[in-house]
């Protein structure tokens, strides 16, 4: 067994041989290498031009008629697509692999955008439970209230709430930027692995609930935190960080961010160096 | 997974027959095993009505045992007898199907707890719903088909609650199926979407106090737990604050009274529900889409947070 002792320059994984995959791997060579860039696009997704435009009106369609016309759109070059009537329906937009410029004229109920990587989507409306879930990269922006689990599983992108969201905000995160202009409810965070959650104002209990890394901040009053959620101290460089985030996102641009209090976990995992596979990209 | 939904109009009445059903056909996805309607009318206030059942619905997918309807008729008639013996006469009588009567009964007694005895002494025979306003209607199938089968879609009032279920702790008939009337209560009505962990228990306290259980469906307890914080002098909305820490599980539910309407979210917020809240309307659902059924144009709606108990008037 490795010496714990003497392992201070590399992770305890590594020097305990646990740890050999390095980004030369022949998965790694095959997708991701800068050489062969064509292979960094999903197959079936198209080239679009944002300046080429259009509506559509999802009024009388089901969810797969409208996701599939969305994609139909694409494929003719459409790279802004403004959809119109989507009142609350479930699943729409989700598993959009391409860049695209999408606008929703009204509020998406369960699921919508999830599984998503790359397109900036603008909601003019509510979402419901699991907004964005999986995203990958992208931006999502939601102009009024969200639903519980908003950003389950994202592992990439910038998703932003302008009004108050449910319960269990960024649940099993594992990387991205989640932010949220109002409230949030209980468990915020929890089981987060990466990334950060920003909440502008109050939070309910348990928040960060077992998380495993990840960092959240909060501008309002934190109901109670969860087991694992410690305080950590606010540097420079986070509050640079939140002012630009902040403005970026179009959101609490004058907020007070040296206020904020910011929460990280308080165990560390032994055995947790493994890159995501976005992670992975943006290292190449 | 099941859903439910809800609305009160503050200030008028309007067709919530039709608009709960709308709302409740839109959560049919969340199971249509049964759906019940708990619907408060407009009346002159007389009366009470009297919804039972002397038997259950055996078409396909149910889990009861199939019986005569010469056995219905019997049990009818027995009903009929102890009505007469305790002083209550039968001003309006209905029978929409052989084991689904409605009786408008002129009955002059605050406490409806030994009437209730009586009559679900008789073998076979529950009341679903008693009350000067209050009506439950439940069946198998999902929403329009109770909705057409009991013609509900002509009910005017003020507000109402419903249910779609998907059976999973229980059986598939209307004795498992939601709304539950708070019995003994005149005019109270619950129904529930999640999971009770501590129904047993609370089920045994509760039935040693006194109180009553027809089903051994979890979401009945609500009802009953309720009714007896209110039989100890309680208002209904501390009865459903108490709920949040009395009660173990996961739950959203919905409790209606004669003027009143409220939510009840538990502390993990583990179960869905929308919102949406304006001066002359107060709908809300499992999911966005059943107030979209009353409301499709472009609205605010927002998620209950955790541990939030509400309580609207008409």
């Amino acid at each position: 067994m490795a010496n714990l002792k003497t392992v201070s320059k590399k992770s305890k994984a590594q020097s305990m041989g646990m740890h050999t995959e390095v980004l030369t791997g022949r998965t790694q060579q095959k997708f991701f290498n800068p050489d062969e860039a064509e292979n960094l696009y999903y197959f079936g997704t198209y080239d679009v031009d944002f300046n080429k435009r259009t509506e559509l009106d999802v009024k009388d369609m089901t969810a797969p008629e409208a996701n599939k016309e969305i994609d139909n759109l694409m494929s003719q070059g459409y790279g802004t697509i403004v959809i119109k009537n989507p009142q609350g329906k479930h699943s729409l937009g989700v598993g959009i692999l391409n860049k695209l410029n999408l606008i929703f004229e009204g509020s998406l109920g369960y699921f919508g955008m999830g599984s998503c990587d790359g397109p900036i989507v603008r909601i003019n409306g509510r979402v419901g439970w699991s907004c964005a879930e999986n995203l990958m990269a992208g931006k999502v922006v939601i102009e009024k209230n969200a639903g519980s689990c908003f950003g389950a599983a994202i592992r990439g992108g910038d998703l932003i709430c302008k009004g108050s969201v449910g319960a269990r905000t960024g649940i099993d995160m594992k990387g991205g930027t989640i932010i949220i202009g109002g409230d949030a409810g209980a468990f915020t965070g929890f089981m987060m692995q990466r990334g950060r959650i920003i909440i502008l104002g109050d939070v309910g209990i348990n928040l960060g609930d077992s998380m495993y890394d990840g960092t959240i901040f909060v501008g309002g009053e934190i109901g109670s935190y969860g087991s694992d959620a410690v305080d950590a101290e606010l540097t420079k460089s986070d509050q640079d960080w939140l002012k630009r985030k902040l403005k970026v996102a179009e959101i609490g641009e004058n907020f007070d961010v040296s206020k904020m209090k910011k929460i990280v976990a308080g165990k560390k995992l032994w055995n947790y160096d493994n890159l995501e596979p976005t992670e992975k990209k943006g290292a190449i | 997974m099941c859903g439910i939904a809800g609305l009160i109009h503050r200030g008028k009445s309007s067709n919530v027959g039709s608009e709960l059903q709308g709302m409740l056909q839109a959560l049919k996805h969340r199971g249509e095993d049964s759906t019940g309607y708990a619907l408060y009318g407009d009346t002159d206030g007389k009366n009470f009505i009297m919804r039972f059942k002397v038997g259950e619905n055996v078409g396909e997918g149910s889990s009861s045992v199939m019986e005569d309807v010469s056995v219905y008729d019997e049990r009818k008639k027995i009903v009929d007898q102890t009505l007469a013996e305790m002083g209550a006469k039968i001003v309006k009588e209905e029978r929409t199907l052989p084991y689904s009567l409605r009786y408008e009964i002129d009955y002059n007694v605050k406490d409806l707890l030994e009437f209730s005895q009586r009559i679900e002494s008789i073998p076979g025979v529950e009341i679903l719903s008693m009350g000067k306003s209050l009506e439950v209607i439940k069946d198998l199938g999902n929403a329009k088909m109770v909705c057409d089968r009991y013609s509900l879609d002509k009910v005017v009032g003020t507000h109402a609650i419903g249910h779609a279920r998907m059976a999973t702790e229980s059986g598939v008939d209307i004795k498992s199926a939601h709304p539950f009337w708070g019995y003994p209560f005149s005019d109270v009505s619950v129904v529930h979407n999640g999971q009770l962990t501590n129904y047993w228990n609370n089920r045994r306290v509760l039935e040693n106090k006194g109180m009553r259980f027809m089903s051994e469906c979890d979401s009945e307890l609500i009802a009953v737990y309720l009714a007896e914080k209110m039989r100890d002098g309680a208002t209904l909305e501390e009865g459903m604050k108490a709920s949040l820490t009395g009660l173990d599980g996961v739950f959203t539910y919905f409790v209606a009274t004669k003027d009143s309407l409220g939510m009840a979210k538990d502390t993990m917020a583990a179960k869905p529900l929308v919102l949406y809240e304006s001066d002359d309307l107060v709908a809300m659902g499992s999911e966005e889409i059943a107030i979209r059924s009353v409301l499709p144009q472009e609205i605010d709606t927002y998620d209950p947070f955790d541990g939030e108990v509400k309580v609207w008037q008409i």
